[in-house]
């Protein structure tokens, strides 16, 4: 890697913002009150499934609906190891286990998905998801003979600290894929995949591996955040709109930079979490209608307008240089 | 299993394939045609059941004169749906992949409008209405006569649909714009109508399939998710896109779903999964895709 990145001033800044950031993070719950420390933890959770997400989707262009799937495992391994009935594991190794079985479930699921190209690789994990709602309702209602599970509970801090160092971790991870060959790979693929597999580049190993590299983050936030909720049954655990939220995050926030998804998580996770309770129906009705929009009118998100504003803003200043003359020109 | 189970299987099996293949050719449509994969289907298969459900209750309409209303309703609100809001994104779309991943994602925005907008009015409670439920005797099986009608009518429908789409003048236009709609532009047919009737035929089969379903079965506001990933596996099964790949689609996973429910009813989903990903890893672009 190249040192001399580091040392410009730029990067200075930029490190030294995402220092105050953990360091305002760290010690926010010495003066934040409960209920906030817990919107954080909605916040962090968001921000590690979209980054997650983008980090295999946002580059390689196969959209991925199995979010919900992962962090769904993830959760019922926190379920298995760390019950009501007393934790199997201590906490940070149930964390590490719910990354590691959804990795494991991603390596698999990949190997035989990933040839799948287009709309069949986003209907197959649609399915996934589903899937695994319905084996588990089976499994609880005939097998064990009841329904949800609960677990050993943990407070808001010790969820919110756990997510902390995951989401640093997950940030982590998708910085320096971005920045090294895997990465280079990745971005080849989505450009063009035939191409990239013609310059020599093993796609299916590079789409599984980050495949299986992003679930482990998710696996990782669901056995986090589950000891948290203390009760968790298929119908919380694998629900759709965990599978789609990051998707809306990333695309809000803009999948150019990485901390486009970041901004476009914690925007959404803070509505979420003060709206949504309140009112359900006008919520998700006004989350229909802000995912459509958004779409059509937002394609770049948030961090996209960045380049346009600038565009846009020298255009107006070119315009005022040369007195109006150029009015036609300035946007084209 | 005795001959009674058979009859049985094969006759319940056939009633939810038909509906299926209803559903699923919908879907194809509208994927296959004006490259939206509708992820808000089903939702429209709701609405069109609790208006049904509530012509009935509340005007004492025939179930089956309201699809003289219900279908050029859906028809119309899929036009204008895709005239106003996919044909926008369309023009807007930098690659036709890119409007592919877009759509979906807005049509999911889609699902959470019309289903919010649903439980505002009908709420989440599952309702059910009783209308010709006597029993007709098929080779010594008794099935309500409700049944029996919706499996004669989806069946009906979904040969006409067919027969359409591959006879018709405007059929030919429509599986031009399938295969390149850019050239079918230059050949004279207007894409911008085209497409959104497309997307409308395809809420049009929605909602005589929710139409159908609501006679035979309850119908609850959160019925259309499980029906879309239905349609889902029928269209990636017959091959996305391929509009009599998606009619037999249906009805194989009709009588696979009547099979597994003699074993454990709670598995039918799971069957139905196993199948597609079965299908999926031996033959990955579907039973009749091109490949």
């Amino acid at each position: 890697m190249d040192i001399s990145k580091f040392t410009s001033k730029k990067s200075l800044l930029v490190a030294g913002l995402v220092l105050a950031i953990l360091v305002f993070l760290a010690t926010f719950p010495t003066y934040g009150s409960n209920s906030e420390v817990g919107i954080w933890v909605t916040i962090l959770m968001y921000i590690i499934l979209t980054v997650s997400w983008v980090m295999f989707s946002g580059t390689t262009g196969y959209m991925s609906l199995a979010v919900a799937a992962f962090f769904g495992i993830g959760m019922y391994t926190a379920a298995f190891l760390y019950p009501k009935s007393g934790p199997l594991l201590p906490l940070p190794a149930v964390v590490i286990m719910g990354g590691l079985v959804s990795f494991v479930f991603a390596l698999l699921t990949g190997l035989v998905t990933l040839r799948l190209k287009g709309m069949y690789f986003a209907i197959f994990t649609f399915g996934f998801s589903v899937l695994l709602y319905h084996l588990m309702v089976y499994y609880e209602l005939q097998i064990i003979g009841y329904r949800g599970q609960r677990l050993t509970p943990i407070t808001n801090v010790t969820a919110f600290y756990i997510l902390i160092i995951v989401m640093v971790l997950t940030l982590l991870a998708a910085y320096l894929i971005r920045h090294s060959r895997l990465g280079l790979a990745m971005q080849s693929i989505g450009e063009s995949e035939d191409a990239a597999a013609h310059m020599g580049v093993n796609t299916t190993m590079v789409k599984v591996i980050t495949f299986a590299i992003s679930a482990f983050f998710m696996g990782a936030a669901g056995a986090a955040l589950a000891p948290k909720w203390e009760y968790i049954d298929p119908s919380v655990a694998f629900n759709m709109f965990y599978s789609f939220m990051p998707v809306l995050m990333a695309v809000f926030g803009g999948m150019r930079e990485l901390y486009g998804p970041v901004i476009g998580a914690a925007i959404f996770a803070y509505t979420e979490r003060t709206l949504r309770l309140r009112f359900p129906y006008y919520y998700m009705l006004s989350f229909g209608i802000a995912l459509i929009l958004i779409i059509i009118y937002l394609p770049g998100g948030l961090t996209g307008l960045v380049p346009t504003l600038k565009d846009k803003l020298g255009g107006v200043i070119a315009r005022l240089r040369k007195g109006g003359q150029s009015d036609r020109h300035a946007n084209t | 299993m005795d001959k009674a189970t058979i009859v049985w299987v094969i006759i319940s099996g056939l009633l939810n394939g038909s509906i299926y293949a209803l559903i699923a050719m919908g879907l194809s449509i509208q994927y296959g045609v004006a490259k939206v994969l509708n992820l808000s289907h089903g939702e429209f298969i709701m609405v069109a059941a609790w208006l049904t459900f509530a012509f009935f209750t509340s005007f004492g309409i025939n179930p089956l004169a309201s699809a003289a209303i219900t279908a050029p309703l859906f028809l119309g609100i899929g036009f204008l749906i895709h005239r106003t809001i996919f044909t926008t994104l369309r023009k807007r779309a930098p690659t036709p992949a890119a409007f592919e991943g877009n759509s979906l994602l807005v049509a999911f925005g889609l699902l959470y409008v019309v289903q919010n907008i649903a439980l505002l009015i009908w709420g989440g409670k599952p309702r059910a209405y009783f209308w010709l439920t006597s029993g007709v005797d098929i080779l010594g099986v008794r099935f309500a006569l409700n049944n029996v009608i919706a499996l004669a009518v989806a069946v009906a429908l979904g040969v006409a649909f067919y027969v359409f789409v591959n006879r018709s003048r405007l059929g030919k236009a429509i599986r031009a714009a399938a295969q390149d709609p850019a050239t079918a532009g230059l050949m004279g047919i207007n894409i911008n109508w085209v497409l959104p009737l497309c997307f409308g035929l395809g809420a049009l089969l929605a909602g005589i399939a929710g139409l159908l379903l609501s006679m035979c079965y309850s119908i609850s506001t959160f019925m259309g998710i499980g029906y879309t990933v239905i349609a889902l596996i029928v269209v990636a099964l017959g091959g996305l896109g391929s509009i009599p790949g998606s009619f037999i689609g249906g009805f194989i996973l009709g009588i696979v779903g009547s099979i597994v429910v003699q074993f454990e009813s709670a598995l039918s989903m799971v069957a139905f999964y196993a199948l597609l990903m079965i299908l999926l890893v031996a033959r990955p672009k579907g039973l009749l895709g091109k490949t």
